[in-house]
């Protein structure tokens, strides 16, 4: 067992927008995290990382309560990335990498040599060693992407939760950046991505988690929950599931509506 | 710094500074002869005068520029600056009441409640328009510190009995013209003490350049982090105007030019912005004083003349910026 997520509940304005979710993303595999527009993804994946605290349940990491440990002793445990994180200040890659180390510096220290060997070998596993000095504002989406991935490591997490990882980005890279995390997964980091594209998670994912208005409809291995009588009261379309010709992993054929 | 002394009316080298300062140092340790070597007139020009008005001015521009540095990066905005956002104007007004009041004593407290007062009032305003965006927090800050001007102009003109349009002048405008030895204890202290402690708050203002949440999840206790910080800003920016009055732009273009210099990163940042903020004060004071001699400006035109291009320049930075993401 690695994260546990134990009937999570979280309410803004009185509206539950995560409503009882439990979920055991395996250790060492990338875990998709499904659902529609407003089905809670972004909200679990911020109470998973501590940045709300839930009002009900609790997120374990290999046994130990997360809510109740400090924010700085989680930081170092689970790191997250956010989408669209918008930067409007001259920073260049290796600085915004840096912040990673916040965590893991002491309050009046500064870097030492552990911490700037750390920043260069995230900036290398996250592909981002070609902009570590050049400013965010000159990379392209796909580029800063892997510049706040490689912040994200910086954290050494053993626990990693990326939002929407593969927004606006091209189909070369969005490929890319699944690579780059199938190799994280296989030095034993554990990774919960929230994912808006289903052929996306079909390619990539191990294991899944679709989520519909707060709520956990179903888990389980890729094959078992891309199956259209899952999918079609969830995001209300009807499709075909296909085997790729050379993986042999899932592909969705969705059908026009009215067909 | 010693040539900013030597620049005057009165014509002192840099040798005669040296040797007034030291003067007064060995009479302090009790060991000087007490005749001041330059002559009672011209040592105290430099030593009553010039030296502790260079002072207070170089702690004053350190003081503003960290100010202004915090701001911006604990806001992500880049217009927050301790005089935009209203807490410079909030300080003169609670000066002005307590010295009214007599309570002179109270000066740096008074000055301190007025900034406080005034950023929650300018945060409380932005904020119930909606998000706090840039331009509404300015927006909300000029009107607080509008609102504020006012007010202390009421107060001066209403109590004062000699030349109350000069002292409005100095609160409004800023001024270093009374700078004496009790305003480098009150200005130097408050940027020592609380300016080093912002210095060393670097890594965690680094956490917010990704946003508030990308702060937390970095293990940042945001809400409280962003607090005692703006507590702290505040608390400086009372300490310095209660010497000063309202210095507007300092701590609006240092931040950005060291910026442009060294990057955003906070480590080196800091410390830079307070040197750079420091020698322009004690330039741009060193100006007003003698560029229309006899005439004395207050500095805060000196530093409204260079700062408003600047923030006109960021204002139309942020409309291209603006442009090229739609």
């Amino acid at each position: 067992m690695s994260l546990r997520v134990d009937a999570v509940s979280w309410r803004v304005a009185g509206r539950l927008v995560v409503d009882g979710v439990d979920c055991t993303p395996p250790r060492a595999a990338l875990t998709g995290l499904l659902g529609p527009n407003g089905s809670g993804k972004s909200s679990l994946l911020r109470l998973v990382a501590g940045v709300l605290d839930p009002d009900a349940g609790r997120v374990e990491l290999d046994g130990t309560d997360l809510v109740a440990t400090s924010r700085r002793e989680r930081a170092r445990q689970v790191a997250l990335v956010e989408q669209d994180t918008v930067v409007d200040v001259p920073l260049t890659g290796r600085q915004a990498v840096t912040v990673g180390r916040t965590p893991h510096t002491p309050r009046w220290g500064g870097l030492t040599t552990r911490d700037h060997d750390v920043v260069d070998a995230a900036l290398a596993e996250a592909g981002a060693g070609p902009f570590a000095d050049r400013d965010l504002g000159t990379l392209s989406g796909g580029e800063r992407q892997r510049v706040h991935l490689a912040r994200a490591l910086a954290q050494e997490p053993r626990l990693l939760l990326l939002d929407e990882p593969t927004n606006h980005l091209d189909v070369h890279a969005q490929l890319d950046l699944l690579d780059v995390v199938r190799r994280l997964t296989g030095r034993g980091v554990t990774v919960l991505a929230a994912l808006h594209d289903l052929n996306v998670a079909a390619a990539a994912c191990d294991h899944l988690v679709l989520l519909d208005r707060g709520r956990v409809v179903a888990a389980g291995d890729t094959r078992e929950v891309l199956r259209p009588e899952v999918l079609e009261p969830v995001y209300r379309v009807r499709c075909t599931v296909l085997s790729h010709p050379r993986t042999g992993r899932p592909v969705l054929a969705f059908d026009p509506p009215g067909t | 710094m010693t040539v900013a002394v030597t620049i005057g009316p009165a014509q002192i080298s840099a040798l005669d500074v040296w040797r007034s300062v030291a003067h007064h140092l060995a009479v302090a340790v009790g060991a000087g002869a007490p005749e001041p070597p330059l002559g009672v007139l011209r040592d105290g020009i430099v030593w009553d005068l010039r030296v502790p008005r260079v002072l207070t001015a170089a702690a004053v521009g350190a003081g503003l520029a960290v100010a202004g540095t915090v701001m911006q990066g604990l806001m992500r905005n880049p217009l927050a600056d301790p005089y935009l956002l209203g807490l410079s104007s909030g300080a003169s007004l609670g000066a002005v009441a307590v010295l009214v009041l007599g309570a002179a004593v109270l000066l740096p407290v008074a000055a301190f409640a007025g900034a406080v007062a005034a950023l929650t009032a300018t945060l409380a305003l932005a904020g119930s328009l909606g998000t706090l965006t840039p331009a509404r927090t300015i927006l909300a800050g000029l009107a607080v510190a509008q609102l504020c001007a006012a007010a202390t102009s009421f107060v001066i003109f209403w109590s004062a009995t000699g030349d109350s349009y000069r002292e409005i002048l100095a609160w409004l405008m800023g001024s270093l013209a009374g700078a004496g030895w009790h305003s480098v204890a009150v200005a130097g202290a408050g940027t020592l003490v609380l300016g080093t402690y912002l210095c060393t708050r670097g890594a965690t203002l680094d956490a917010f350049a990704f946003g508030d949440r990308a702060a937390a999840a970095l293990g940042i206790a945001v809400g409280r982090t962003r607090w005692v910080l703006l507590t702290v800003v505040a608390l400086m920016t009372g300490a310095l105007v209660s010497v000063s009055g309202a210095i507007g732009f300092v701590g609006l273009i240092l931040p950005h030019a060291v910026r442009l210099v060294v990057g955003a990163g906070h480590r080196r940042l800091l410390p830079l912005a307070a040197l750079t903020g420091a020698t322009f004060l004690v330039w741009a004071d060193t100006a007003a004083r003698t560029v229309f001699d006899p005439r004395e400006l207050p500095v805060g035109v000196v530093t409204a003349f260079l700062g408003a291009p600047v923030f006109a320049l960021l204002l139309w930075r942020r409309r291209s910026d603006q442009a090229g993401a739609a």
